[in-house]
């Protein structure tokens, strides 16, 4: 436990903030939390940040509660896990997930935090982290999808003082630096980080400076103390008290051959409590998909749905935590025991949502949409470059990929889009101009969207054809299971990966592999996930889907089989035709389930190999017993 | 020397003023707009106006003209039917839109996505590739081409952009096929993607394009009857068309060009502020201009606006050079409302607009606005609009009520001063944006407020950011007309290079900058600007070589003389990356554009001079009234704007009314009259013996 050295101990007195000054605050908070992403995105070097914006702010009270921020990550966990003093002028750092209690869940991610004080007293934390595109380890990106432990992840930073009291404690960050592969990159993102915390701390100060420390210390307990009361509200119109709900999705694979890997989660409403139990989850996993997850950050993942809803304004906080109760089980696919590798936690990350939109969904029509968050797809590309002025220099590209966005109440899922907030696309002109690769095709595929009366987001296809001679890794998922679709609405399509060489031959990729070497003219087809559809497909206006076929995002064939719709290829539709189809499907199909999860979990392994040319993964084990 | 004409179209009003270039003196007209066709207001006014100076239309010798022509085209999606065509395999690039969503963790779910400013069944792709480096990779296909065309042909499409991947390397194939579209789809008008913005990002360069296809139809056929009607008229001069960069472009290409014409509007309205302050003596500038939905602000650096590479619009975000105009939903129509969960006060981006307005306007509006709150603290006076408006006192109480009762709060003056204070800090938030976000402290700037509502909340904005003077310029209303008649012609030449400083001398690098100079000084000589009235201005992006933004350079005379003017650059990013992030990396240094920026020289128009009288504002005094200051009612005077002389100083607590905006002087503050009309408003000066921190003692 963190030891604060403060020059100042007065108490502050808890005073009332008339709501007018609160609401300021509240705005004002906001505002910085914006400009710790800015200064961020315009200094960092590594793509992943920079380009893709895959970094999480957070302003926190003196408690560490969070005030303002978009994610989550828990910084009293993190001071739990430091032992020393923290003063003014410190700032700490860490990668270990295993040191801080989950704030991350894997070594890729640095995570600053800073304290923020003001006339000697501590006011506050500043923290934030960024995924680092290398961190060492036994594979560019440091990714390994076969790794067994975080050793083989790269270097694992426990906390520290980067910075003592201003002072920058060069030889442990040349230590750090003298592991990874691209240290420019690792430093100027570094220097983002701290720059970005620096500047909140700056916003904080000025905060109290111009409205008194009781008076913005008591503003943060107001506007906790309002996401509490809010939440209060909901939970008990949304839940009834004593009902046991739950849902249950899965992982498809760990990257070690095993899968899928089956989560639950159930809920039930005590009186003014939720409890969230995690119990029934599938074991620790024998490869890196296991997600080690914050307590808090499931309270956070849980609150997010449920008040987006409510007041979109809101300045999103910690303060309804002490009404959620979570219990993750020791060993498990959620709390694996270290050293457990981690590095491909962002397939359960995304399935925390899918899971949660099922979870609260069910009973919830206006917050249940189909599913679509099923992974955060990762294409790494490194080696040498041997032609050009560049030859000898080393080149290595860490990419997100995006796919359907699931169909929605308010309406279509947008095709081949982000789930992720803020969250962008690299342009392919960047990536030609400084990799050695050309993209020839960055399209959304027609039908992977699930179709419904409001259509699940198509997959996107990109096709990569390489210049120079390299390794390749994936990181996906929704490969062997379907994203779900809801009220009707079918499941969208699921994830595919294959290599096409110039003499023609194709090699289909597992979702999750790396080192896979490429020859100059290769091309790597990086195809995601649909998002699954919402509502009745045969109530889909027919004009709308023969538009759809117009504008090529849903086949003749695609219309006919998902929406019982009867055109040509200009999307003429054939009126006398496709009501006679669509009564007779509609018939056939019979009272529409409130989930479509497409065929059974046994016949989708049966049918594996020859749907998908992967064999099946063999079911998960006590990780004890194998042996690598 | 003749006279210059300065037109704005607002929504509601077109403003014409007249200025005689020898005395400075104006003549000012306000008609209505007439959206029908905008060019029947615009010269009834321009007729008014010329009347009121007893000269004939033929002795104006220049129009110039700030437009939202092609502002309202996106806002109200009545643009063209766009045509596209893409590189194969690039065919959806607007309806991925780089895989964007707005908002937090879960903005998804509650997104509405907007459709793509070209239609999916209006976008063709065509075989042909240019690599990054400029090299043809495969040819054109030509005949796959021309098919494709026709088909767009055939989906009668009224503009077309031709934007393909890496072709700000290389634009032969987009000019190829320039040349085949005018053969298969004649006199539809054609945008190249590799003229619009040639700059590498693939998405940020069609949209843009596509933007200028989506509104160049109803601009040219705009400026064509404007300048039309202004020859039938007598007119002679030529019209000049305000970009939103603040400079001006002539008619023709304006029509070619009219993505730069977005900002048009708040352009005219920041150069009239900034004539305005330096008439008053301030270069250095932050402004504010408060309409009835929302607010714009800028930032101005001795005399000249932040120029910003973003332009939006809307929903529509596009890479075009405009004045750096952040803008809030903050107006005096926005509503303000209590979410029943969280108690919170919120205070827009909903608008009352213009129907129905504020409750107090009494056109059948009950929710309550900022203007409502304005009404309940006594802040406006009963008629607003010279009398067009009359305010209902009582429906303003009873909207603001509605927030009081909502919040628990003991008076609906309570309710009202927080509405206020929650607009102003959302105001506050924007001038942050500009100024503190960019390394910029406000306390170093004055700051210019205009627009309808402005002078309003001037006084509290001031106090809120510390910038000092509060200018108000006269008629803060229709200040883009006089932004109009005062901006200069400007020209700019670009060009994406992409290089790291050791791949680069100084020598090629001149060379580069001397070929845009040249290029851009072309243009405005044929425009009407002699090369020997131009000045001219070099800008580099600079970035670390793999950093994702770059910081714009600009170079000065010693810089561009320097024998190593890479090292001249490479010292004068560092200087700003400091400045903006407080560190600096070791990384090696890449150039990414290069901007050349030929300006003509501002017009000679000499200043207002008002009357001067003593320190005494009694002449201007109306009324007593009663305005809601610091918790109760407090006595305060209300001035005719019109009737102050240069050098009264008005004390605060105070309201100055005029035809087209309200001051309001807060307690403790003063406002002083400037020879040029401005009002300057400072925290007053402590009179001696009096204890500054004691307020109280000192209003009685």
């Amino acid at each position: 436990m963190a030891t604060i050295i403060q020059s100042n101990t007065a108490p502050v007195a808890a005073v009332p903030v008339d709501p007018v000054t609160l609401d300021i605050i509240e705005n004002a908070l906001r505002n910085a939390r914006h400009e710790m992403d800015e200064v961020l995105f315009r200094t960092a070097l590594s793509p992943g940040i920079r380009e893709q914006h895959d970094e999480f702010p957070l302003i926190a009270d003196p408690e560490g509660r969070m005030v303002v921020g978009q994610f989550g990550l828990s910084v009293p966990d993190f001071l739990d896990g430091f032992g020393g003093t923290i003063g003014e002028g410190d700032v700490l750092l860490t990668s270990d997930p295993y040191a801080c209690g989950a704030a991350i869940s894997h070594a890729n991610d640095w995570l600053v935090v800073l304290p923020i004080f003001h006339q000697g007293r501590l006011v506050g934390w500043a923290s934030m982290f960024g995924h680092m595109a290398d961190v060492g380890g036994k594979t560019p990106s440091s990714m390994p999808s076969d790794a067994r432990t975080i050793y083989e992840e790269g270097v694992v930073i426990p906390p520290f003082k980067l910075y003592d009291a201003g002072d920058l404690n060069e030889d442990a960050l040349a230590v750090i630096l003298n592991q990874v592969r691209m240290p420019d990159w690792n430093r100027a993102d570094l220097n983002g980080l701290v720059a970005a915390c620096r500047t909140a701390s700056r916003r904080i100060s000025e905060l109290c400076e111009r409205f008194g420390v009781e008076v913005y210390l008591s503003a943060l307990d107001a506007l906790l103390e309002r996401n509490y009361q809010a939440m209060k509200a909901l939970l008990a119109t949304l839940f009834e008290d004593g009902e046991t709900l739950e849902f249950t999705d899965w992982i498809c694979d760990d990257g070690c051959g095993y899968g899928p890997y089956e989560l639950t989660i159930a809920l039930t409403r005590h009186g003014e409590k939720i409890h969230l139990d995690f119990g029934k989850a599938a074991p620790q996993a024998v490869g890196p998909v296991n997600y080690y997850i914050n307590e808090n950050l499931v309270r956070m993942f849980f609150g997010i749905y449920v008040i987006t809803v409510a007041d979109p304004q809101i300045l999103w906080n910690d303060g309804f935590y002490p009404l959620i109760d979570v219990t993750i089980p020791e060993d498990s696919f959620w709390k694996p025991r270290r050293p457990a590798a981690l590095n491909a936690r962002n397939h359960g990350i995304g399935r925390v949502f899918d899971l949660f939109g099922g979870l609260l969904g069910q009973k919830n029509p206006a917050i249940l949409n189909a599913a679509g968050f099923s992974s955060s797809p990762h294409f790494m590309y490194s080696g040498y470059r041997t032609a050009g002025e560049q030859a000898g220099e080393w080149f290595q590209l860490y990419s997100i990929g995006f796919g359907g966005i699931p169909g929605r109440p308010i309406g279509d899922g947008p095709d081949g889009h982000s789930l992720w907030p803020s969250f962008v696309n690299i342009p392919c002109e960047y990536l030609e101009a400084y990799y050695p690769l050309r993209i020839e095709r960055w399209d959304t595929v027609a039908d992977s969207g699930g179709a419904g009366l409001r259509r699940g987001g198509n997959a996107v296809d990109v096709a990569y054809r390489f210049a120079e001679p390299g390794t390749i890794a994936i990181h996906d998922d929704r490969w062997l299971t379907y994203p779900w679709g809801v009220n009707g609405g079918r499941p969208g399509a699921r994830g595919r990966k294959w290599l096409e060489h110039p003499d023609g031959t194709v090699r289909i990729l597992p979702s999750k592999c790396h080192d896979i070497p490429v020859a100059p003219g290769d091309v790597l087809h990086f195809v995601t996930w649909g998002g699954g559809g919402w509502g009745d497909p045969y109530q889909r206006p027919t004009d709308l889907v023969g538009l759809e076929v117009r504008r090529g995002l849903v086949t003749v064939e695609g219309a006919r089989d998902g929406y019982g719709v009867v055109c040509d290829p200009d999307g003429a539709v054939d009126a006398d035709r496709t009501r006679e189809l669509r009564a007779r499907l509609t018939e056939e199909r019979g009272e529409p389930p409130l989930f479509d999860m497409g065929p059974p979990l046994a016949t989708i392994l049966d049918r594996c190999l020859a749907e998908t040319g992967l064999p099946a993964p063999a079911p998960p084990v006590d990780v004890r017993t194998v042996t690598a | 020397m003749g006279y210059r004409l300065g037109v704005d179209v607002g929504g509601t009003f077109t403003d014409v003023l007249l200025v005689d270039q020898a005395t400075g003196a104006t003549f000012r007209a306000k008609t209505p707009t007439t959206p029908r066709d905008q060019s029947e207001g615009v010269l009834a006014g321009i007729r008014k106006a010329c009347g009121e100076a007893g000269i004939p239309l033929a002795e104006v010798d220049q129009v110039l003209h700030g437009t939202t022509v092609a502002t309202n085209a996106i806002l109200e999606g009545r643009g063209a039917r766009v045509g596209l065509v893409t590189t194969a395999g690039f065919r959806q690039i607007l309806q991925i839109a780089r895989s964007y969503v707005p908002g937090g963790l879960a903005g998804w779910i509650v997104w509405p996505k907007p459709e793509p400013l070209a239609a999916l069944e209006h976008t063709v792709e065509v075989a042909g590739r240019i690599a990054a480096d400029g090299r043809e990779v495969e040819p054109l296909d030509v005949d796959s081409a021309r098919r494709a065309l026709r088909r767009l042909a055939a989906s009668g499409i009224e503009a077309l952009t031709i934007a393909l991947v890496n072709s700000y390397a290389d634009d032969s194939h987009e000019k190829a096929l320039a040349a085949l579209a005018a053969d298969e789809i004649p006199g539809v008008p054609v945008s190249l993607s590799s003229q619009v913005l040639p700059e590498m990002r693939e998405y940020e360069r069609t949209i843009t394009t596509v933007a200028n296809s989506y509104v160049q139809p109803e601009v040219a056929r705009y400026v064509r009857n404007l300048d039309a009607a202004l020859r039938d008229s007598g007119i002679e001069a030529p019209l000049s068309i305000l970009r939103s960069d603040g400079g001006l472009t002539s008619a023709d290409k304006a029509a070619q060009d009219p993505v730069a014409l977005l900002l048009s509007g708040p352009a005219g309205g920041v150069t009239g502020a900034v004539w305005f302050a330096e008439q008053a003596g301030y270069r250095d500038l932050l402004t504010f201009d408060m309409g009835g939905t929302s607010t714009d602000v800028a930032l101005v650096l001795d005399g000249t606006p932040r120029i910003g590479r973003d332009t939006t619009v809307g929903d529509l975000n596009v890479r075009a050079s405009s004045v750096d105009v952040r803008t809030v939903g903050a107006g005096g129509g926005s509503i303000a409302h209590v979410p029943e969960l969280t108690k919170a006060l919120r205070v827009g981006p909903q608008s009352a607009g213009a129907s129905p307005g504020p409750a107090a306007y009494g056109h059948g509006g009950t929710a309550p606005t900022v203007t409502d709150a304005n009404v309940v603290l006594g802040y406006l006076p009963d008629e607003l609009a010279g009398g067009e408006i009359t305010l209902d006192r009582k429906a303003a109480r009873r909207a603001v009520a509605e927030v009081a009762d909502a919040m628990g709060l003991e008076s609906v003056e309570a309710a009202a001063a927080g509405i206020v204070d929650i607009v102003n800090e959302n105001m506050f938030g924007a001038l942050r944006l500009v100024s503190v976000q960019q390394g910029y402290d406000p306390r170093d700037f004055a700051l210019v407020a205009f627009g309808g509502a402005g002078p309003l909340h001037a006084n509290a904005l001031g106090k809120l950011t510390g910038a000092w003077p509060v200018i108000v310029p006269p008629s803060p209303g229709v200040l883009c007309a006089y932004g109009d008649a005062t901006t200069s012609p400007r020209s700019e030449a670009a060009r994406t290079v992409v290089r790291r400083f050791s791949m680069l001398d100084s020598d090629d690098l001149r060379a580069l900058l001397a070929e845009l100079a040249d290029a851009a000084g072309t243009r405005l000589a044929a425009d009407g600007v002699p090369r020997a009235l131009q000045h001219t201005v070099h800008e580099i992006d600079v970035r670390y070589h793999g950093q994702g933004f770059e910081i714009p350079v600009t170079l000065t005379d010693a810089m561009l003389k320097a024998d190593d003017l890479l090292a001249a650059v490479g010292e004068a990013f560092d200087v700003e990356h400091e400045r903006l992030f407080s560190f600096l990396l070791r990384n090696e240094k890449e150039i990414i554009n290069l901007r050349v920026a030929v300006t003509g020289p501002r017009p000679n128009i000499a200043g207002r001079a008002l009357a001067a009288g003593g320190t005494d504002p009694g002449g201007a005094f109306v009324r007593e009234t009663e305005v809601w200051a610091d918790g109760a009612y407090t006595r305060a005077a209300v001035y005719d704007r019109d009737k102050l002389q240069a050098g009264n100083v008005v004390p605060g607590p105070a309201i100055v009314t005029e035809m087209d905006s309200t001051t309001l002087v807060l307690p403790g503050h003063t406002a002083t009259v400037d020879a040029g009309g401005c009002l300057l408003i400072r925290p007053a000066a402590a009179p001696a013996g009096f204890d500054p921190t004691d307020t109280a003692d000192a209003r009685e």
